[in-house]
């Protein structure tokens, strides 16, 4: 199978929508422009024509409310945004009404939408571009986030988004838009709602989504090394949430360590834990344990924005801790020269 | 000094672009590790604005903010800190090239969610008002900023109010790679909206700096005599791309000969040539300015890169005030 990255899986599912059904739209902020939102738009314009692929003023607010409405007349718009912010500023159409509008009259209208956002991290990108707020979104009944961590999980999550009669918010992180997995050429459907298991283990569970499955993966294999074995769980969907592949998981290892995309508190790692313990508290040996985001907002300078992210070797620790076993972090994660606040060449994929 | 103001114009203008200008240049050295989006080539705007207002006066501008700052009278060692992540930087390296700020000098704050600081400048001016201060408070924002809902709930509250504001519309074609075509309707005039939300308006050539100047002298006399907000539509161009160091033109989002036109109409270029016609300024004083800018730039950049990180602990200060 043919290995691409991530953000040409999202311009071929975008693309196979486009070709599959009529009422499929594209609208965003430079979504025609030479960059083509990093490349996840590029040629659509061309190809499908500027009433089905297009760019829009900077009204966030109003073209969020916008493609709501054509939604609800026959269409099946795709809104990105190149940051997670700006959908902030369409919070109240997201929220009040695209998210409540088919259970405020009974089903008789729902909204098929879907909002890319885009995550950003690293280059100083600072406090207002680098947020990662997949739980407020996941928050909210009427709406299911998705967050894909690989290029095949991101083709046909896409594509099934666009598919669901239902707002869908798509988060892609930046980190992962150049690297590679193996997918098929064709359009496939990835269900929303299904985790997947990444990698198996019987020694302790990493629960974790969107970028922070790289970090659990390569953690993962140091350990390995070591006589640890990690099982990985991906989530891949936020809302609804895979419970039953989470509590299956860690019914086998009984230990749970969450490795969280965003800030914990409130977060996605609160859900994972409280589900783990209201359901399967017996079997746990230890006490889960959840790492994420520093909780401040994300500094621009490097010295201190190296400190914000959580890494493999932090999660690593977390987990020989966990497990009582001495392990010389330092021995199995070498410092390298490479800098944090760019994507680590490494991390390549396929995962 | 006679023609103190006029020189002055010229200076500020070519110390904001000769700053901008080494920006770019050592951009590649990968030291400056945050967004840059430089105002190469609309320097005019904010010097011929800024030029007129008191130290006292606060400006507030957006993701495009390094010639706001230095117009105001920024510290250029701290902005310079600032891009470098040091802890000598305007906000300890926090912000970075997009959040810049100066309160000593009346630079106020400058973010990068389009849009965002215009309401929050008006209530600045607002509370100026209610202080009965005689200041105004100057806020830049994009042609782009004009088509967020929020453009418009703010010129309705400032002319509700009679807030002593100053809006400056850049109106520079683009927002990133979006000509206005494709953005906002041919019929559709900025300096218009704000007509008639009924603010008095202004509109020029933001390229021409007296011109700037002229018309900033006539509005900030009519804010303060009239107690009523103005607003300012000023055409100017952006040289480089939306974001970064280089030229980007060679993508061809923009009409071919459209950038060639407005190096033409360099804002310092023309007015150079203006004040020497003038005898406002020698060649030999401007040789002399330009050693005594660059001179000012060597050590601020070095004082730059000098400057040491901040320590971790400033991670988790300033989340609250205690
Ligand atoms: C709310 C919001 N939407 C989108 C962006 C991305 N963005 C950053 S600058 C910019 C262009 C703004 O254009 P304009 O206001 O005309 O300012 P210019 O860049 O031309 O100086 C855009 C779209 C943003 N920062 N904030
Ligand atoms: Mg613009």
């Amino acid at each position: 199978m043919r290995e691409i990255k991530y953000s040409e899986a999202i311009l071929e599912a975008t693309d196979f929508s486009l070709e599959n059904d009529p009422s499929v739209l594209v609208v965003g902020l430079g979504v025609p422009d030479p960059k083509g939102i990093f490349g996840t738009t590029s040629g659509l314009q061309e190809k499908y024509g500027e009433h089905r692929v297009m760019d829009m003023p900077l009204s966030e607010n109003g073209m969020t409310g916008i493609i709501t409405g054509v939604s609800l007349n026959g269409f099946r718009p795709i809104l990105t945004h190149q940051r997670v912010e700006f959908a902030l500023l369409s919070i109240e159409q997201i929220v009040n009404q695209a998210a409540k509008w088919f259970y405020m009259n009974a089903g008789q209208q729902n909204v098929p939408i879907v909002i890319r956002l885009i995550i950003g991290r690293g280059w100083g990108q600072g406090p207002q571009h680098a947020q990662s707020l997949e739980s407020w979104f996941a928050h909210i009944p009427g709406l299911k986030v998705v967050m894909p961590s690989n290029s095949y999980d991101a083709k046909g999550l896409l594509i099934s988004s666009v598919e669901d009669d239902n707002p869908v918010i798509f988060l892609e992180h930046r980190w992962l838009h150049n690297t590679f997995d193996n997918v098929p050429s064709e359009g496939y459907r990835v269900p929303i709602g299904e985790a997947r298991l990444a990698r198996k283990g019987s020694d302790v569970t990493i629960v974790s989504h969107s970028y922070m499955v790289l970090e659990s993966l390569r953690c993962a294999d140091v350990l390995a090394e070591h006589g640890i074995s990690v099982e990985v769980v991906d989530l891949r969907s936020i809302r609804p949430l895979d419970s039953k592949t989470v509590l299956n998981s860690v019914s086998k290892t009984k230990r749970l360590v969450v490795a969280d995309n965003g800030w914990m508190h409130f977060g996605v790692s609160s859900e994972i834990i409280s589900i783990v313990t209201e359901n399967i508290f017996d079997k746990l040996i230890c006490a889960p344990v959840r790492i994420g985001m520093n909780d401040s907002p994300s500094p621009s300078t490097r010295a201190l924005a190296n400190h914000y992210y959580p890494r493999a070797k932090n999660i690593a620790e977390v987990i020989s801790k966990m497990l009582d076993k001495t392990v010389d972090l330092n021995i199995l994660f070498p410092k390298t020269d490479i800098p944090l606040d760019v994507p680590d060449p490494s991390f390549r994929g396929p995962f | 000094m006679l023609n103190k103001f006029e020189k002055n114009l010229y200076y500020a203008m070519l110390r904001i672009r000769m700053v901008e200008e080494r920006i770019a240049e050592l951009y590649s050295e990968q030291e400056m590790r945050c967004p840059v989006h430089l105002s190469i080539g609309q320097e005019a705007v904010a010097v011929g604005v800024c030029e007129h207002l008191q130290k006292n006066d606060i400006v507030m501008s957006a993701h495009r903010a390094h010639a706001h700052y230095l117009a105001k009278g920024g510290d250029l060692k701290a902005m310079l800190a600032e891009l470098y992540g040091k802890s000598t930087g305007c906000a300890k390296g926090k912000g970075g090239s997009m959040h810049l700020i100066d309160l000593e000098n009346g630079f106020f704050a400058a973010v990068p969610i389009v849009g965002s600081t215009i309401p929050i400048a008006v209530g600045v001016a607002w509370a100026f008002k209610m202080k009965k201060s005689t200041n105004i408070v100057t806020v830049f924002l994009g042609d782009g900023a004009t088509e967020e809902g929020v453009f418009f709930e703010s010129l309705d509250f400032a002319s509700l109010k009679n807030v002593p504001i100053l809006f400056v519309c850049e109106n520079n074609f683009y927002s990133v790679y979006s000509n206005l075509k494709v953005r906002q309707a041919p019929q559709r005039k900025i300096s218009v909206l704000a007509e008639s939300h009924g603010i008095k308006t202004f509109t020029g050539d933001g390229n021409d700096v007296q011109q700037v100047s002229k018309m900033t002298r006539e509005a900030i006399k009519f804010i303060k005599n009239m107690n009523k907000p103005v607003f300012i539509e000023l055409e100017t161009f952006r040289w480089l791309e939306h974001c970064g160091p280089n030229g980007d033109d060679e993508l061809g989002y923009r009409e071919v000969g459209e950038l060639e036109k407005w190096i033409k109409k360099c804002p310092i270029e023309s007015y150079k040539n203006t004040i020497i016609e003038k005898s406002i300024v020698t060649e030999t004083e401007i040789t002399q300015m330009i050693e005594n800018i660059s001179s000012e730039i060597n050590d601020s950049f070095n004082f730059a890169k000098e400057s040491v990180f901040p320590k971790l602990e400033l991670l988790n200060q300033h989340i609250y005030k205690d």
